[in-house]
């Protein structure tokens, strides 16, 4: 069974109609990259797979359970999905120790010590074991990105959503969290991204979904999609980010 | 006829500031009390307590401070409850520092990015959880300079109580003027001795501003 399904998901901000009917299946371990321009509806998508933004019609399942934006449905979610946002949202006010200490700590009721320890291996992971006892806004925005990265990595998500998260970094500072994404899909993440990276998409991503106008346009494989565009818009949309 | 010194004028003046120094802390602290409170009832989202909270707002804010204090003060012994004037200047100024503070702290906490929400929200962080994790403690360190500055508001705000007959600062400084026929200095001590209470409070709100400010 898939681990991501959506089924005929519609969501309206008011008259606006911003996903027309999505269907998509996610299975555990690919790397899902969904393109298009801004505007498509992407963000959107993602958005629904975790209970953030209602949506009117259709249903999403994640491992087999029915995604809603109840409180108490998300809460569940947050077990098994894990988002990383364009802006970090790191908590200004705790070190990034504490950062991915909370979670585990008042959500899953772990000890002090065991949530320091997850904390550690999790910083150990995307290269910031030093930066334990830091502030967030002594990182730059990479670091801070992939201390973001260990905070959702900390709740041992079955899922990493992930939406434009290298979007509002310097470009010298991309690479080190594209890299963090690249270690963390050989490892069988299952990976949905939101990106204008083509490159990664194509060399790290296992499937490319294009979203235009609400809809998905187009998907496949990546390296074939992106090197054989069938659609108009597709071809369009390749020849102007490349 | 008896004869007021300077010595008297001011150590009258002194006596009595200490009554517009308790009547302050009393306000404030009851202000913040409340305005605590009505925060707490404002963030449950429901839409009725909200608008309960909006109204109270623009009723205090919206009307004098002297008006919320004669109705306290004369209305509520039209209505039968005895009330000193001590009683009502506390409830109105109470009444008036809590309308004022609740869109202070409203304004603190939504200055927090909506992306501290979402990011809780993600983490499976309860509506609670978030609040007293995230939020609060960033929306206190937003909050304290305001708040601070807004006590000097509530100082001189209890100079309106001299008008229910409640003996305070402004109240002994239109006394001694009465006996000694001196308006210029009575008043201008009087002045000066609210400047000297309120101008450290301005001064450590802007400190805090600044402190808080940086190291966000």
């Amino acid at each position: 069974m898939s681990l991501v399904n959506l089924h005929q998901v519609h969501k309206y901000y008011g008259d606006h109609h911003v996903l027309k009917g999505i269907d998509l299946d996610i299975n555990a371990g690919e790397v899902i990259s969904i393109i298009g321009k801004s505007g498509s509806g992407k963000s959107t998508l993602l958005r629904c797979i975790n209970g953030l933004e209602e949506y009117q019609q259709g249903g999403i399942t994640l491992d087999g359970n029915e995604v809603t934006t109840e409180d108490i449905q998300v809460r569940r979610l947050a077990l098994s999905v894990g988002m990383i946002f364009q802006n970090f949202n790191l908590f200004p006010h705790m070190t990034v120790g504490e950062n991915i200490m909370l979670a585990p700590t008042i959500v899953l009721k772990k000890s002090k010590a065991e949530a320091a320890d997850i904390a550690k291996a999790m910083l150990e992971k995307v290269g910031l074991a030093e930066k334990f006892d830091s502030y967030p806004e002594k990182l730059s925005g990479g670091q801070q990105q992939r201390v973001a990265i260990a905070r959702a990595l900390a709740m041992s998500p079955k899922v990493l959503l992930c939406d434009e998260i290298t979007s509002a970094l310097d470009p010298e500072l991309v690479g080190e969290v594209l890299k963090v994404l690249e270690q963390l899909a050989k490892e069988g993440m299952t990976l949905i991204l939101v990106t204008h990276e083509m490159n990664f998409a194509r060399d790290v991503g296992s499937r490319v979904v294009f979203m235009h106008k609400g809809k998905v346009w187009e998907q496949g494989d990546s390296k074939t999609l992106l090197s054989d565009p069938q659609t108009d818009e597709l071809k369009q949309f390749i020849g102007a980010v490349l | 006829m008896i004869q007021f010194s300077n010595y008297d004028i001011i150590s009258n003046l002194l006596y009595a500031t200490q009554w517009t120094i308790l009547l302050s802390i009393a306000a404030f602290i009851g202000g913040t009390s409340v305005a605590l409170l009505l925060t707490a009832a404002r963030l449950t989202r429901n839409n009725v307590v909200q608008k309960c909270v909006h109204f109270y707002v623009e009723l205090f804010q919206g009307t004098p401070l002297l008006m919320q204090m004669f109705l306290c003060f004369f209305g509520l012994s039209m209505l039968g409850y005895e009330i000193s004037a001590w009683g009502a200047a506390i409830l109105s100024l109470t009444l008036f520092t809590s309308a004022f503070l609740v869109e202070i702290w409203r304004g603190c906490i939504d200055t927090l990015p909506k992306g501290q929400w979402e990011a809780s929200r993600c983490l499976g962080l309860s509506f609670l959880q978030t609040l007293r994790h995230i939020i609060l403690p960033q929306a206190i360190r937003v909050a304290v300079a305001p708040t601070v500055g807004f006590s000097v508001q509530v100082i001189k705000g209890t100079a309106l109580a001299s008008i229910i007959g409640f003996v305070e600062l402004t109240k002994v400084g239109t006394m001694l003027n009465n006996a000694t026929f001196e308006p210029f200095k009575v008043f201008a001590l009087v002045a000066l001795i609210y400047f000297v209470l309120c101008y450290p409070l301005s001064l450590y709100s802007k400190y805090l501003e600044k402190k808080f400010h940086v190291s966000r």
